[in-house]
């Protein structure tokens, strides 16, 4: 059962989603090819918006990876390349927004977040320790208690 | 005092956080921004589709005149909706239309359809590789794009232009771009 379990997880890690990228499409330079399936993997297709282009089956997806290779060719940069397609269709093609002040909240936000966390966590049981060993220094038993407290411990010894 | 603050804290970042995401909801995610907007249009050069026996179309045919780019397909159900409106707005002769037909798979499959429903276009280019439709950011059809005198793209609509759209959004747009370039 578990040899089962393990070759379908195996499977299915080396299975990976299937390519959209038509044989037709490919370069033959494989340098070029490996560079052009990197950026369509960070650009989002545009129809179907939570795709990247190097995934999507549609049509404009398609065109869009044959502009990235052509333009590869014709040799543009990477940089380039992105910034073409983001000075048409604006940064929300980009599948990682890049940093900047409007999207700071965005990348920073998180781990701001966890850090306030923290703090206050830490703030809290620091005051908690104090609040059981500082603070009002507990009174010495009463004669009372002390018998109480005797009959007790005797008891339990029993 | 400042302990009571404290404890309203989460409940206020919460309702920041809500209504952010709430006006973030009510947007339409395939609205993309008109990257195009106070921009040339982009240089193309497209060829005639097929029974035109125009030159194309191309950027440079633009400047001079206020007019319409209009992106279509005959594949595009919108498209055919919008349709009988351009027909109507080409009679009236309010303002020149173009028409890119966007990929067409079937080389006879735009021209058919616009010898059988009319034709509504000044300069017709054929862009069955989407050289044209990605150089203007089209995501999909139908698009129209007013551009102005200059040859500079001032508005983009995205879907069917209609009655409507027309004499409340892009009527006034021409107007105002025909009295700039008069003064």
């Amino acid at each position: 059962m578990f040899r089962w379990l393990v070759l379908i997880l195996a499977l299915a890690v080396a299975d990976g989603p299937a390519m959209a990228v038509n044989p037709s499409e490919v370069l033959a330079d494989p340098l070029l090819e490996k560079r052009a399936r990197e950026i369509s993997k960070g650009l989002r297709c545009v129809v179907c918006q939570n795709q990247s282009i190097d995934d999507s089956d549609a049509t404009l997806a398609r065109d869009l990876r044959v502009l990235v290779r052509e333009r590869l060719v014709a040799g543009d940069s990477d940089q380039d390349v992105v910034d073409y397609v983001v000075s048409r269709y604006g940064e929300f093609v980009l599948l990682k927004p890049p940093f900047k002040f409007a999207t700071a909240v965005l990348w920073v936000g998180p781990a701001v977040i966890v850090l306030a966390a923290l703090a206050a966590m830490a703030a809290f049981f620091r005051r908690q320790r104090r609040g059981a060993t500082g603070g009002a220094r507990p009174t010495a038993l009463s004669d009372d208690e002390r018998r109480r407290l005797d009959a007790l411990m005797k008891d339990d010894r029993t | 005092m400042n302990k009571r603050l404290l404890f309203v804290l989460p409940l206020a970042v919460f309702l920041v956080l809500a209504v952010y995401f709430a006006i973030g909801l009510t947007k339409d995610p395939r609205k993309l921004p008109n990257m195009l907007a106070g921009k040339p249009v982009p240089a193309f050069a497209l060829q005639p589709i097929k029974g035109r026996d125009d030159k194309g179309f191309a950027s440079t045919d633009l400047p001079g005149r206020v007019s319409l780019v209009n992106i279509f397909g005959s594949w595009c159900v919108a498209c055919q909706i919008e349709h009988p409106f351009l027909m109507q707005l080409a009679a009236s002769g309010a303002v020149p239309i173009h028409g890119i037909d966007w990929r067409e798979v079937d080389p006879d499959a735009g021209p058919d359809w616009l010898k059988k429903k009319g034709d509504p276009y000044e300069l017709v280019g054929d862009d069955p590789r989407s050289k044209a439709a990605i150089a203007f950011g089209v995501t999909g059809a139908p698009e129209t794009f007013v551009v102005d005198r200059q040859g500079v793209v001032r508005y983009k609509h995205v879907g069917p232009l209609n009655e409507e759209i027309w004499r409340d959004i892009v009527k006034p747009i021409i107007d105002k771009l025909r009295a700039e370039g008069a003064s």
